[in-house]
């Protein structure tokens, strides 16, 4: 981490700290990230944020609604989101042929997903807070999970682990947080809706 | 027929990150599993992740990566603050990392004390077409 983005971070800390932060959500491909910004962003703006797909890297540029309001037990927390294209090691455009898309446009998609990793990673430096998004269906032992948790601890930006498709039979909460010991472990279902209350009040403790 | 190559911590001690990051990646393009002794730094692997982006087209699909690290997450206190002090003065040697080119290592399964890696059955059905047609020619 470099001395400018240390200051940053020091003057945040002092000055900054209720004015609008940048908020990212970041995690691997179709952990629900767009599903969350989705419902945060209809809750407290009205409107959605992106397009989801069952498809995965359906997200593949950085994408930013600024000046949300969210208010909560009559505090108010000010915010800018930033939905993240989801991190992975490998993108192979004939998984998106599978899926039902066109040569061409599977392509296209692959070389598009590469480019939003990348941009994922670059701006990890430019956050204030960070709501790692992962899918509880699956193994949290993933070395992409521990990968963004890593570079985020390197950087002393704070996080919230939100486990997500709890609505579904295969979820794991526990394994999440069994994983994970160090983070504040929140499960949810972005999609339903289910425990957001409880997700919103983490998101204070978070950033306050 | 799948190839593992073992690289020792001495061998990328003295490389800067991007050198570091350059070496295992081309060994990885090469179709070689790389078994490195130690682990990169967490900046590092997300630039690897990065430049395996970079590099990803229709014949290089990626990476899968992992990193088994046993005994520094037990370790508290005083033996967690000396290992941290060593680990930045003479680099991460405990653990080690797999990383192997995604055409071939399908998955790579992790729990805090085992790995397994999932080869992948296009490179198993690629080799028994290649055998096949070995067998023909003689």
């Amino acid at each position: 981490m470099g001395i400018l983005a240390l200051l940053r971070r020091f003057l945040f800390g002092w000055f900054s700290r209720r004015d609008s932060i940048k908020l990212g959500l970041y995690g691997p491909p179709n952990a629900g990230k767009t599903t969350l910004a989705n419902k945060i962003c209809v809750d407290w703006l009205g409107e959605e944020m992106g397009q989801v797909s069952r498809v995965p890297h359906e997200t593949r540029e950085i994408q930013i609604k600024e000046q949300i309001k969210l208010e909560h037990k009559g505090k108010t927390l000010q915010f800018n989101l930033v939905d993240t294209p989801g991190i992975a090691t490998k993108i192979d455009f004939e998984d998106f042929i599978k899926a039902g898309l066109p040569e061409k446009e599977a392509k296209k998609r692959a070389k598009e997903a590469t480019k939003g990793v990348i941009d994922a990673i670059k701006w990890l430096d430019e956050m204030d807070a960070v709501i790692v998004v992962l899918d509880s269906t699956k193994d949290p032992y993933n070395q992409v999970n521990i990968t963004i948790l890593g570079n985020l601890a390197a950087r002393n930006i704070p996080v919230l682990i939100a486990a997500n498709k709890t609505d579904l039979k295969k979820a794991n909460i526990k394994k999440v947080q069994a994983a994970f010991p160090q983070y504040p472990v929140i499960g949810i279902s972005a999609k339903y809706g289910k425990n957001i209350d409880n997700f919103y009040s983490s998101l204070f403790k978070l950033v306050k | 027929m799948v190839m593992l190559q073992i690289v020792p911590y001495e061998e990328i001690m003295t490389l800067s990150s991007v050198g570091r990051i350059r070496k295992l990646l081309n060994l990885a393009k090469e179709d070689k599993i790389v078994l490195l002794q130690g682990r990169l730094k967490k900046e590092e692997e997300a630039e690897l992740i990065k430049a395996t982006m970079e590099e990803i087209n229709e014949d290089f699909k990626g990476i899968e990566l992992a990193v088994i690290n046993p005994t520094v997450e037990n370790l508290t206190g005083f033996k967690n603050f000396k290992n941290r002090v060593i680990n930045a003065l003479l680099g991460n040697r405990t653990g080690f990392t797999v990383i192997g080119p995604a055409n071939i290592v399908k998955q790579i399964k992790k729990d805090p004390n085992k790995i397994e890696l999932l080869t992948s059955e296009k490179t198993n059905q690629k080799n028994k077409r290649n055998k096949r047609r070995n067998n023909k020619k003689r």
